[in-house]
């Protein structure tokens, strides 16, 4: 009886959301972009710099300006793309389900995630950083956070990297939002935040003058554009098209655009890792 | 099974805090919801006022977003620091948002509780010449608790539950480590959720019998 | 209500003291304000450009009307599930059959012993490993509000029932209904009129609870709306209190709705 009830009301919502996205299917992104002539991309929505819904209704930041770029290569225009959303939680589900055809959201490449699904790119190496109080000197790096509160966003593993390897001593902070993080830095009540150093770009830029990257990485961040596992059709004219990005400028142009004003001192463009 | 045995110590220490974050804020919201009740039938419209505005508030609003409040409004904008440790600090101020959340339905029941007191028992104290604070302290509110034991039981597990919300605030308590443990040990799903699930009817059962047991010896007889 | 019967109506000094007292409340009250006007002023929490955001139109069109359409279709979806499985609970509680009360009891026992925030966890992070494919933050976030409150419900409707006169029961069956007619026709009918107020105060209840449905990313008034104003104008105080007063304001409608319900039941 208590087993059958749960089970049916799993049944009843997994089907009520498994007939939302009814879609026919293509083998390849490649297919899809050519007959369909649209696409849906998985993207973050609360990134600045990055991913970002804009009061508009729009995306904005360098994720969205990459996936327009590859969109239109592939044969997709800017107005054919659909945004969604996703969450460190949920990309690899969204990708396996077909829900999106392409994820570009602050992706890292690793092994673990190679098993669920394809990357093509990498088309950004970050790193993981510290952000911090424009007036305070003494933050120089990971280790000089003994004694020092530090923020992360829940359910993120970089925090606890900063504790095992650097500074034993440092008090961690988890939030829900990078906002909530932004808002305690500020106010003085912890001390630094950290993640990826372009993300954090993203929120220097946002309270120029205010807060700064420290520009210390200690850690590489290969952020692919992830795809259907084994889709390797889409994988080469994904990175045929990032490729092209690289060497026609516009990949420094849309990084510059969207975190140029942070200060963050903008690398070259990785290579390609076709595997 | 292994899973909640390999980690039995993070579970109970997980537990543990839900029990203190319970015990604290319980008797916080008791005191809180007393002194409202006082507040909102007190003589003076003011103390009326703010106490009847403060409860709708804080009953209106989602506990997540009271927990935010305390967590980044007194916390970080008010600079309020309880401590210099943040586990502890992000502990009570987890504390103070429970409480505020909490008093204000103790209120509404302690409330509910006056009206079933009969006027005469009002009346017959300010005849022998009790003002406002002894009618209420020594012959109403006595009285009115007496008639609420089990709706107050029903807050008190309520509190309970929500202690897992505290996780808005920073605070590591039984449904922070489940989440975890479901990560970790994505093959136990199950056990792990019904090993969590299990603990929570341990702490709310005993709860509700034992409240039920206390309405009927404390009921008042008319 | 007033309780004006637990003091002596003043006399004029009592009246004197009344107005001095009543001007030292209001006086901490100010002072309480003031400081926490003083701090949030040092934060810079009342910027302009801090609210001015909330008053924009495509700011409500993009975050706050798509997060207030995320809650109420997880609340109504809540509420409409949430009622049919405390109806069917309700009733096979109280059925004549021991196989058949005894587990639903148990089920409802166990659901209103569960904190939802668990229950929404385990339907969300756990489903892959239990069907192999992940639900959707919305299906969560509606499995639990419905278990959680249904199971409240069921007992409401329980209660209501068994608070019926007895008479209402022997009259039916007296005139040759059957079991499941007289619960259907004449009990449950009537046990729902009953608890209306109890039944609308607990669907304020799963409207606030779906707040919740921010930890796994659902897009209701809280992710979409607070987070989603907040990343773009770093204002996640005042987006707070906006979106705050947004459900005290659908709870207070809601609450009238109840009061009005009672009041038309009792003439």
């Amino acid at each position: 009886m208590f087993g059958r009830s749960l089970y049916a009301v799993f049944a009843v919502v997994t089907l009520a959301t498994a007939c939302g996205g009814g879609q026919e299917s293509y083998a390849s992104v490649v297919d899809k972009a050519k007959n369909a002539k649209k696409l849906v991309i998985g993207v973050k929505a609360d990134q600045p710099g990055l991913g970002l819904r804009t009061p508009n209704g729009d995306f904005s930041g360098f994720d969205i300006e990459v996936a327009t770029y590859v969109a239109k290569q592939l044969g997709v225009e800017a107005k054919d793309i659909t945004w969604k959303e996703t969450v460190s939680a949920n990309r690899e589900a969204f990708i396996e389900q077909g829900q999106v055809d392409m994820v570009v959201a602050t992706y890292s490449i690793t092994d673990a995630r190679k098993q669920k699904v394809s990357f093509a790119g990498p088309y950004f190496v970050a790193g993981q950083d510290l952000l911090v109080r424009a007036a305070d000197a003494a933050l120089t790096g990971p280790e000089a956070l003994n004694g020092k509160k530090l923020c992360s966003v829940a359910g993120s593993t970089p925090a606890q990297k900063v504790k095992s390897e650097y500074a034993k001593e440092v008090q961690l902070q988890e939030e829900r939002t990078y906002s909530a993080c932004v808002d305690r830095v500020l106010g003085g009540q912890l001390d630094a935040i950290t993640t990826d150093d372009v993300i954090l770009a993203g929120y220097a830029a946002q309270h120029a003058g205010k807060l700064k990257v420290v520009g210390k990485p200690f850690s590489t961040e290969k952020y692919g554009i992830g795809l259907k596992k084994d889709d390797t059709a889409g994988r080469k004219a994904v990175n045929d098209a990032l490729e092209k990005m690289f060497s026609d400028g516009s990949w420094t142009k849309a990084l510059q655009a969207s975190v140029g004003s942070s200060g963050f001192a903008l690398p070259q463009a990785p290579k390609l890792e076709r595997y | 099974m292994d899973a909640l045995l390999i980690e039995s110590d993070t579970v109970f220490a997980a537990f543990w805090m839900t029990v203190r974050l319970t015990a604290v804020s319980a008797l916080g919201s008791l005191v809180l919801g007393v002194l409202l009740t006082a507040m909102r039938v007190a003589p003076l419209a003011s103390l009326r006022g703010a106490a009847s505005v403060y409860v709708s508030v804080a009953r209106n609003t989602p506990l997540t977003l009271v927990l935010l409040f305390t967590g980044l409004g007194v916390g970080a904008n008010l600079g309020v620091e309880l401590s210099d440790d943040i586990a502890t600090n992000n502990y009570w101020l987890a504390v103070i948002g429970l409480t505020a959340y909490t008093s204000a339905f103790v209120c509404e029941a302690l409330r509910s509780g006056l009206n079933t007191v009969p006027v005469g028992q009002a009346e017959a104290a300010r005849s022998l010449g009790l003002g406002f604070v002894k009618t209420l302290g020594l012959i109403t509110l006595p009285q009115a608790f007496r008639s609420v034991v089990a709706p107050l039981g029903s807050i008190m597990i309520a509190l309970t539950k929500n202690t897992t919300i505290a996780l808005v605030v920073g605070v590591s308590e039984a449904s922070v480590r489940m989440r975890e443990m479901i990560e970790t040990y994505g093959d136990q799903v199950i056990e792990i959720f019904f090993g969590f699930a299990a603990g929570f009817v341990l702490l709310c059962l005993p709860m509700g019998l034992a409240f039920g047991w206390l309405s009927r010896r404390m009921a008042v007889a008319r | 209500m007033t309780y004006a019967n637990l003091y002596e109506p003043p006399g004029p000094r009592g009246i004197r003291r009344n107005r001095t007292l009543a001007a030292g409340v209001a006086l901490v009250l100010l002072a309480v304000a003031y400081f926490v006007f003083v701090r949030f002023d040092e934060k810079d929490q009342w910027a302009a450009d801090k609210w001015a955001p909330l008053l924009r139109g495509d700011v409500w069109a993009t975050f706050i009307l798509p997060g207030l359409a995320g809650t109420l279709a997880a609340a109504v979806t809540g509420v409409v599930l949430a009622g049919l499985f405390g109806i069917v609970f309700a009733t096979a509680r109280m059925s004549d059959h021991r196989w058949i009360r005894v587990p639903a009891a148990a089920v409802v026992e166990f659901f209103r012993s569960v904190p939802l925030l668990l229950l929404i966890f385990f339907a969300f992070f756990g489903s892959f490993a239990l069907l192999g494919t992940n639900i959707s933050a919305f299906s969560a976030v509606v499995f639990g509000l419905t278990l959680y409150n249904g199971s409240v419900i069921a007992e409401i409707i329980r209660a209501g029932v068994q608070s019926l006169p007895r008479g209402q029961r022997e009259a039916a069956f007296a005139i040759g209904m059957r079991k499941g007619q007289v619960m259907r026709l004449v009990l449950l009918p009537q046990a729902l009129r009953a608890m209306m107020p109890a039944l609308v105060s607990q669907f304020v209840v799963l409207l606030k609870d779906s707040a919740l449905g921010l930890i796994v990313g659902y897009d209701e008034l809280v992710d979409r709306g607070l987070n989603g104003i907040a990343a773009n104008f770093s204002n996640v105080i005042p987006a707070a209190i906006l979106i705050a007063a947004i459900f005290i304001l659908i709870n207070l409608s809601l609450d009238r709705l109840a009061h009005r319900l009672s009041a038309t039941r009792r003439t």
